[in-house]
């Protein structure tokens, strides 16, 4: 048997019953590895359910920082019974297979391609321990010390790791101390020498963090002064409102009167959520709910008010596998046409797509200014993979010299010294965006009426077709502003003269670079375009104009962005391929590798091109 | 076309303490129906605030979809107004009130835009005692897509159409004062002589004040067979007694006999005096008031008044113990913890 030896680089993947503890204790291992500067990428495959369904939690481990799902599971912790076989098939051959061994495997368990590593957790848990309820969660502790043994993860930082967590119950530390000891010391004694994978200190995480993005979201939104939130309970956006109450808790409560410069809402329903964050973006208070896919259905036709009445409202939308409730705990980009074009009528919105952490923190607070700059509905377009994962990722920056762009608000000076009439509607200044007032201004200018029917420049009830289509036309005008005030997107350049481009956005981003790589190693070469934003910049159409083919890829069924390319920048539909996947999981590397190769015969490269192209006939 | 009102005014109309005339507080020509209940609610709002009197530019109007949600065009010019969506008024007045507590927010819908499409925003504005004015204009049809009963339509009501309506009415004052509003009050569009006080009155009361305002449809459902036809209501009409409301800090002109009064202080010191007579309830019990509401209506009365009372109702911002700085006037300085504290988050992150 050919055993599995890398260091630093492979994939555990942990089976566990959900609701018994394991999500804290697997934590904990990835923690560790990123303690001892070493990149690691969690995944928590998790059912929509609180307890007793199968979860596993998947940590890839990667020097070079491939932070991307690569596929494969070299080492399985294997305590669930429910999926016992199915996870023992899956691990790759000349990997390890950790089970609980105070119960033997059952007998079509028989392969002879990989290292089984039995520990009886349960015997020696229960050996130990007597409080029942402890029990189960001290297993999962016992399992982390054996790792600790059989990968070589610094026992101390561990150890440090678990006085940290109960810092105020030193005396749960204890028997959390204890299991690790057990666990560890097992492994030692009875399988010295087994494992080949290894965990070595390193310094390739340098100064990054190791963060969820929905709380960088919320975080954003507290450093970007929001302060009214409405919201109703979703997964998996449901921990971005948390977050941010937590933050604005922290920072945010006075200190004399212990009263809070924010409002937390939560609404009956996404109707009365977005709704909340309308009104009170409308009365000038930065102001956002979060939400996913049924949310945004439910919310669009409040998002046609906002944006025809203009009115910047933020929506974080933190995606999930739909259709209807979906798979409501798995990931997917495939709201780009429901939140791009939402509404009824003609309706386009601003969206930002963050890739990691610092992104969501950077976006949160730039989709705040945009907003009120753009008068306009600006939606964040998250996903589960990102939102509800611990990811790596820069240090958040913020710099003390930002001033929150306020857009064009008149205040009661202002208004004193107009020469003209002032409306609401009215573009003075060519770009689309008008002025506006918040209620309470002034004692007799600057108020007005606002509505989704019909207004003309001055805000009043119209049914002048002219008027109206102007209003229309001029809405345009601001989507043309908009396209100037998107984030740049993020370009590679690997040959200038290469023919191929490869499109892709958010957290498809990693396991696309990895992709990328793999084939310039193959002799594929390949420039990239990370998208940031919609509507599409200057640089995007240029880029795609630029390259012959350009693969398009992204985590929905229907190519969702590729259609959205197809309909705003004009492009030929033919030179745009799409790489999809769908299947709930975090797409990977492997996956996207294996499509681009699978397209690439079928290319037509224009002539002179095709040497950038080992092993192609055109 | 855009109708606007003339902006000739008598020099020597009067004004209110605060130096307006009462057509400052007007707004463009209504649109609606010559003889719409709805207008005489206009009226009254008008008439309310400049008797209060309130800065025009410091109420905020609200409103959802319908013929009753056009009126904020109709009175408050001065002030900033918010047509917004069907059955939705009440979030945005959510949003909106968090954003600025110091402003005045008066929310207009009909009874299709709250008891039907909007019951869910309806019923939780009020669990959550939002510091509003929340007039229905109750017509117990829909106007504006030409005279469909609205779920506010009594059983056995005809309306135009002659059908009687087979199902079950809301009562939305019940459900205003089982779901904790701190003041419940009922009109009719008819009688100026109550709606004024009574509008004057809710609107002084901090936290959610819901007024039923029964206000007949002219053209689809003032028929001898509807219960919210002009005729039907002045004949069962009952009210739950007299009242006078009293602005903070103004002198009370009037005497009342001992024991035939019922003071009730309200938050900002304004006083509101209900005049009792031998059957009339007590009006700041809540489960007396759904009695009395329960008997009237086994006797086919209509009972109008302040149906219900709490003089010691919270609010939205109280209960969620926010600043007592309208928070849309806070800055980066107060709202921006800087680089030094993310600097902090981030070690924590290593």
């Amino acid at each position: 048997m050919n055993r599995i030896e890398r260091t630093n680089d492979f994939v555990v993947r942990f089976a566990n019953v959900n609701g018994t503890g394991s999500a804290s204790a697997n934590n904990l291992f990835a923690q560790a590895i990123f303690k001892m500067g070493v990149p690691v990428s969690p995944k928590n495959i998790f059912p929509s359910n609180i307890q007793g369904l199968p979860t596993w939690y998947e940590v890839r481990i990667n020097e070079q920082g491939y932070l991307g799902r690569r596929g494969g599971v070299d080492l399985t912790v294997a305590v669930n019974g429910q999926t016992l076989i199915q996870d023992y098939n899956e691990v790759l051959p000349g990997g390890y297979f950790l089970y609980d061994s105070t119960k033997k495997l059952p007998e079509v368990c028989r392969r002879d391609d990989m290292t089984e590593i039995g520990i009886p957790l349960t015997e020696l848990c229960n050996a130990a321990f007597s409080d029942p309820r402890l029990r189960q969660l001290l297993k999962n502790i016992i399992y982390i010390g054996a790792l600790s043994f059989l990968l070589d993860i610094d026992f101390s930082i561990l150890n440090d790791a678990i006085r940290n967590q109960f810092l105020k119950k030193p005396k749960l530390a204890e028997p959390n101390l204890q299991a690790l000891e057990i666990g560890f010391t097992y492994a030692r004694d009875n399988f010295p020498e087994t494992c080949g994978l290894s965990v070595h200190k390193s310094n390739a995480t340098g100064d990054a963090i190791l963060m969820d993005g929905n709380s960088a979201l919320g975080l954003g939104a507290v450093y970007a002064g929001a302060t009214v939130v409405g919201w109703y309970p979703i997964t998996p956006s449901t921990s971005v409102i948390e977050a941010f109450e937590r933050y604005a808790n922290l920072f945010r409560t006075e200190l004399e009167s212990g009263r809070k410069r924010f409002a937390i809402i939560q609404a009956e329903d996404e109707l009365a959520a977005i709704g909340i964050a309308i009104g009170a973006a409308w009365n000038g208070a930065r102001a956002f709910t979060a939400t996913s896919g049924p949310g945004v259905s439910l919310m669009s036709e409040f998002l046609g008010l906002a944006y025809y009445a203009e009115i910047p409202v933020v929506l974080m939308d933190v995606q999930r596998t739909g259709p209807s409730t979906g798979m409501p705990t798995r990931t997917q980009q495939s709201d780009l046409l429901a939140t791009a074009y939402a509404s009824h009528g003609d309706t386009k919105n601003v969206l930002l797509f963050p890739c990691d952490p610092k992104e969501c923190f950077d976006l949160a607070a730039d989709a705040f200014d945009l907003a009120e700059r753009l008068q306009a509905p600006v939606i964040i377009m998250s996903d589960l993979d990102l939102g509800m994962n611990d990811h790596i990722s820069a240090p958040l920056v913020w710099d003390d010299t930002r001033r929150y762009d306020r857009g064009k608000v008149l205040d009661a000076a202002a208004l004193e010294s107009m020469p003209e009439k002032w409306g609401r509607y009215l573009d003075v200044d060519g770009d689309g965006i008008c002025y506006r007032t918040y209620p309470g201004t002034h004692p007799n200018k600057g108020a007005y009426f606002t509505r989704g029917t019909s207004h003309n420049e001055y805000s009043a009830y119209t049914e002048d077709s002219g008027l109206y289509a102007r209003g229309m036309q001029r809405l345009l005008r601001k989507w043309e502003t908009a396209k100037t005030l998107m984030p740049a997107p993020h370009e590679k350049t690997c040959n200038p003269d290469a023919p191929f481009g490869a499109l892709f956005f958010g957290t498809t981003s990693h396991a696309a670079y990895e992709a990328v790589d793999a084939l310039a190693e193959e002799g594929f070469e390949i420039n990239t375009l990370r998208l940031l934003a919609f509507p599409l910049r200057q640089e995007v159409i240029d880029f795609i104009n630029r390259h012959g083919q350009v693969f398009v890829i992204e985590q929905n069924r229907d190519a969702q962005m590729r259609m959205l390319l197809i309909n705003e920048g004009r492009f030929v539909p033919e030179k745009l391929h799409s790489v999809l996947h769908f299947d709930g999981m975090p797409i990977t590397a492997d996956t996207i590798r294996r499509q681009i190769k699978a397209l690439l015969p079928q290319l037509s490269i224009p002539h002179g091109q095709k040497e950038c192209l080992p092993g192609v006939t055109p | 076309m855009t109708f606007t009102r003339p902006s000739f005014r008598h020099p020597s109309q009067p004004t209110n303490s605060l130096g307006y005339s009462r057509s400052d507080y007007e707004g463009t020509i209504s649109t609606l129906c010559a003889g719409c209940g709805h207008d005489s609610i206009s009226n009254a709002i008008i008439q309310a605030c400049f008797e209060i009197p309130v800065e025009p530019h410091k109420v905020v109007k609200m409103s959802g979809i319908g013929c009753s949600s056009k009126t904020p065009a109709y009175y408050l010019g001065k002030s900033h107004g918010f047509n917004s969506v069907h059955g939705r008024m009440p979030s945005i007045a959510t949003g909106a009130n968090m954003a600025n507590r110091d402003l005045i927010y008066l929310g207009v819908s009909g009874d299709g835009d709250t008891a039907s499409i909007g019951m869910g925003q309806f019923i939780h504005v009020l669990r959550r005692d939002l510091n509003m004015t929340y007039v229905v204009m109750n017509n117990g049809c829909y106007g504006l897509t030409k005279g469909q009963d609205s779920a506010t339509a009594d059983k056995g009501s005809k309306s135009k159409k002659g059908a009687p309506n087979p199902f079950e009415s809301i009562d939305l004052c019940e459900l205003a004062i089982q779901l904790g509003a701190g003041f419940v009050g009922r009109g009719f569009s008819g009688d100026k002589q109550q709606l004024v006080p009574l509008l004057k009155a809710a609107m002084s009361h901090e936290g959610i004040a819901f007024l039923d305002v029964i206000s007949p449809c002219v053209t689809f459902n003032n028929t001898s067979g509807s219960t919210k036809s002009y005729q039907y209501v002045r004949d069962h009409i009952e009210a739950t007694g007299t009242f006078d409301f009293i602005p903070l800090q103004q002198e009370i002109l009037t005497q009342y006999e001992e024991g035939t009064t019922q003071a009730v202080t309200m938050h900002d010191g304004s006083v509101i005096y209900l005049h009792k007579n031998a059957n009339s309830p007590d009006v700041t019990n809540r489960r007396k008031s759904m009695d009395i509401l329960e008997a009237e209506k086994e006797k086919g009365r209509l009972l109008t008044g302040i149906l219900f009372l709490d003089p010691e109702s919270s609010d939205t911002h109280e209960i969620l113990a926010t600043s007592l700085s309208p928070l849309n006037t806070l800055t980066e300085t107060e709202l921006c913890p800087g680089s030094a504290a993310l600097q902090k988050i981030n070690e924590r992150l290593r």
